[in-house]
């Protein structure tokens, strides 16, 4: 009985220390976004709250924290309230999976591929929610175009992802980063470059960000979605999209740079000298990388419309993904090395 | 049998892409435009009715408030009426002056016309590169009218001044210290005219940057490709006029074929496109802004080389100077009359119109001889656009108006008077 109870609280403290520092990364994202386009546009970005605009995420979410939240009077009171909920929470979830390093992992589950997928598809349920309660028609089309946008998208991710699933061999996420060992070139980035490349524009449309970002799109359909939030339920569809959109760039490392494994195995000098550094390191400056693309490809390109997403993803994107797992498949079977002499 | 009804969309007055106060009433079958209605007049101030009541002098201001992005362009279709009316020519210098200013004004708009494109069609960066580029022609507009909107600049019989002969300059602050200030100040430290030079030397280069971002990208060129296309035959027929018209493929521009002012001594070209689409439109207004480049260099090399006096020297109509005023009785006179009762017009009517950045904008003019218009009427070059909209954008999707909208470049000012 005891034991049981030690055993809940030592998960409950792991969650923490993995939902406490997420949390953190996301403010600061939030302002690493601010500061990267401010530059990228030849702004300074914000520089007024502490030194160098380093209090700014915290001034933000205080001043969100402390407004008013309110209900539109045709709202439906109870699922506009429970719409935010349900899409943090599949973002915050779906960390379970995600190793670390060698180990550091909550739940080290077989279907750890499967588990992420589905709790990247559950998120939105929430804006769809969010869209019909509010009973406004700006959010209304916001939810529309949303769930027909992660439909579409959500084939060429899985499609994405069953190459992964060929090419390691399992659907283990510490399994598949244990595949890719042996440095740089052993990667899956290099055998599934397409994949790798369908993988993350699908991510950039999941996690509803510029240029696929037609769910917002505020110049048409001013927020959409959450245009009728305000003060602490805005504030979490946004940690909601940020947590979302570090999953994602965690899961691409994972899955094609491999995770925490450091690029310079291999190599004769540099293996040797940078052995030291921990796995974690590596993985989040993949990570961050992944991060510094989104925020690129948002300072840098249009938006697209609605239609035109559509066939980028149906048209483009799912035959890409099918050809390629056809020639995963075949490198696999004739053990195409180095990624797949086993 | 339950009727199928098609989604009402009530888009602005407080819209983002909006363009100010358009109210635009969409009836949509899913995302598909049925009908686009656009309400004006929220912001119509009856400048018409408000010019009838004062002397013509004291009406320059409320022009530039017309079109707020390209204000003295405004300025100079009324002062040009008034001086149709007198039988009066302005200065060679000040018809220079007009004319550069003209060219400056016709940049600053399409910038900020690019810049808010961009913004619609969800490219942020252009918007913030062009708005740079924008500070440093309002930097000129304060260099000669002390004003960086409205400027008030362009009088019956001339202009305000002559050209400064320093730019004003930073000072240190608090944010900026003495190296920022210096670096700052590095462009300024000649005349406004050397300054506008060192403008047309970089800003070809900046047009360039400016087209890596946009003109061949994929996601710009299928947001604008095939939009919200206008024939040549019912852009005329519509009352398209300048970039609207010249996108589809017209060659019409009053600066050459109705001239007026210093533009036949001027070598420039017209830009035309083909189809009549918004990627045309897009492509006629940045070559319009590197042939307007064009002519402020023929301008400031002219200008360098004569000087001149601005201004007429009939003080029956323009303003003594000031130390005259001070120490002759008859220039004392003229100063009073001048800025009580005005000056009067002789009876008669008269239409001018100038090439504005955003097409023709005329003045009717009906004089009695007063010393205030009986009726004046202004002719918005935004508001034949604004009606083709519903035409324009029947059967896009709902991101293709906002896109049709900003192409047409909409100013509310105008529009509403």
């Amino acid at each position: 009985m005891w034991n049981d109870v030690l055993a809940l609280i030592w998960i409950v403290i792991k969650i923490l220390i993995i939902v406490l520092p997420l949390m953190g990364a996301v403010a600061y994202l939030t302002l690493a976004e601010r500061k990267i386009i401010g530059y990228m546009q030849c702004r300074i970005g914000p520089n007024r709250v502490g030194i160098r605009g380093i209090g700014q995420p915290l001034a933000d979410g205080l001043k969100l924290f402390l407004k008013e939240i309110i209900v539109p009077s045709k709202a439906n009171a109870y699922l506009f309230i429970l719409a935010p909920v349900l899409t943090i929470a599949p973002a915050l979830a779906a960390w379970a999976v995600i190793p670390f390093n060698q180990d550091w992992v909550l739940s080290n589950i077989n279907a750890g591929l499967l588990y992420a997928l589905a709790m990247t598809s559950l998120g939105v349920y929430g804006i769809l929610m969010a869209g019909w309660a509010s009973n406004s028609k700006y959010a209304f089309l916001g939810a529309l175009r949303s769930a027909a946008q992660i439909i579409s998208y959500e084939i060429a991710m899985g499609f994405a992802l069953v190459g992964v699933l060929i090419a390691a061999n399992s659907a283990n996420l510490q399994d598949i980063v244990l595949r890719q060992s042996g440095g740089f070139f052993h990667w899956f980035w290099l055998p599934l470059l397409p994949l790798f490349v369908v993988y993350w524009i699908a991510g950039l449309a999941e996690t509803n960000r510029h240029p696929f970002d037609l769910a917002e799109g505020e110049s048409e359909i001013v927020a959409g979605f959450h245009v009728e939030y305000s003060g602490i339920t805005f504030a979490v569809f946004f940690l909601a999209e940020y947590a979302n959109m570090i999953f994602i760039s965690a899961l691409a490392s994972i899955m094609f740079l491999g995770g925490w494994l450091s690029p310079f195995e291999g190599v004769p000098l540099l293996g040797s000298l940078f052995a030291w550094v921990p796995g974690i390191v590596w993985f989040v400056t993949k990570i961050a990388f992944f991060l510094f693309l989104y925020i690129w490809i948002r300072a840098t390109l249009p938006r697209y419309r609605y239609d035109q997403v559509m066939r980028l993803g149906w048209k483009i994107l799912i035959p890409v993904t099918i050809v390629w797992i056809v020639v995963a498949s075949l490198a696999v079977e004739l053990h195409v090395g180095p990624w797949f002499n086993y | 049998m339950p009727q199928i009804r098609n989604y009402t969309l009530n888009f602005g007055p407080q819209h983002p892409a909006a363009h100010g106060v358009l109210r635009l009433v969409l009836e949509m079958d899913g995302e598909i435009i049925r009908r686009a209605d656009p309400h004006i007049g929220l912001l119509h101030r009856a400048t018409e009715k408000l010019v009838e009541s004062k002397p013509y002098n004291q009406s320059i201001g409320y022009m530039d408030r017309l079109d707020y992005v390209s204000m003295m362009c405004n300025e100079h279709a009324y002062v040009m009426a008034i001086e149709k009316l007198l039988g009066v020519q302005a200065p060679i210098r000040a018809q220079y002056i007009r004319v550069m200013f003209d060219e400056i004004t016709r940049i600053l708009n399409h910038l900020l016309w690019l810049g808010a494109h961009g913004l619609d069609i969800g490219a942020m960066t252009i918007f913030l590169y062009c708005f740079r580029e924008r500070e440093d022609l309002l930097d000129c507009y304060e260099a000669v009218s002390g004003a960086r909107m409205h400027a008030t600049y362009y009088r019956p019989g001339g202009v305000y001044r002559d050209l400064p002969d320093r730019m004003p300059q930073y000072k240190p602050s608090q944010w900026h210290g003495e190296k920022d200030t210096q670096k700052a100040n590095e462009r300024r430290e000649g005349s406004l005219l050397d300054f506008i030079d060192d403008f047309t030397q970089r800003f070809p280069g900046l047009v360039d940057e400016y087209e890596t971002l946009l003109t061949e990208n994929r996601i710009w060129k299928q947001r604008t490709v095939d939009i919200g296309i206008v024939s040549a035959e019912r852009a005329l027929q519509l009352g398209f006029t300048g970039p609207m018209l010249r996108g589809s493929g017209v060659e019409w521009d009053l600066r050459k074929k109705q001239t007026y002012e210093v533009y036949d001594k001027m070598d420039f070209d017209i830009p035309v496109g083909v189809n009549g689409d918004c990627y045309d439109r897009y492509l006629v207004r940045v070559e319009e802004m590197r042939q307007s480049n064009r002519i402020i260099k023929q301008c400031v090399a002219w200008l360098r080389e004569n000087p001149g006096p601005v201004m007429l020297d009939d003080h029956k109509i323009t303003m003594p100077k000031r130390e005259e005023m001070k120490g002759d009785m008859e220039s004392l006179i003229h100063h009073f009359k001048l800025y009580t009762e005005g000056y009067c017009l002789p009876r008669g009517e008269v239409y001018s119109a100038v090439e504005h950045p955003k097409g023709e904008f005329g003045i009717y003019l009906v004089s009695d001889g007063a010393n205030k218009p009986y009726r004046v009427k202004v002719r918005a070059s935004g508001f034949p656009h604004l009606a083709a909209l519903d035409e324009m954008s029947r059967g896009h999707m709902l991101a293709d108006v906002v896109a049709i909208l900003s192409s047409q470049d909409i100013v509310f000012g105008e529009v509403d008077r």
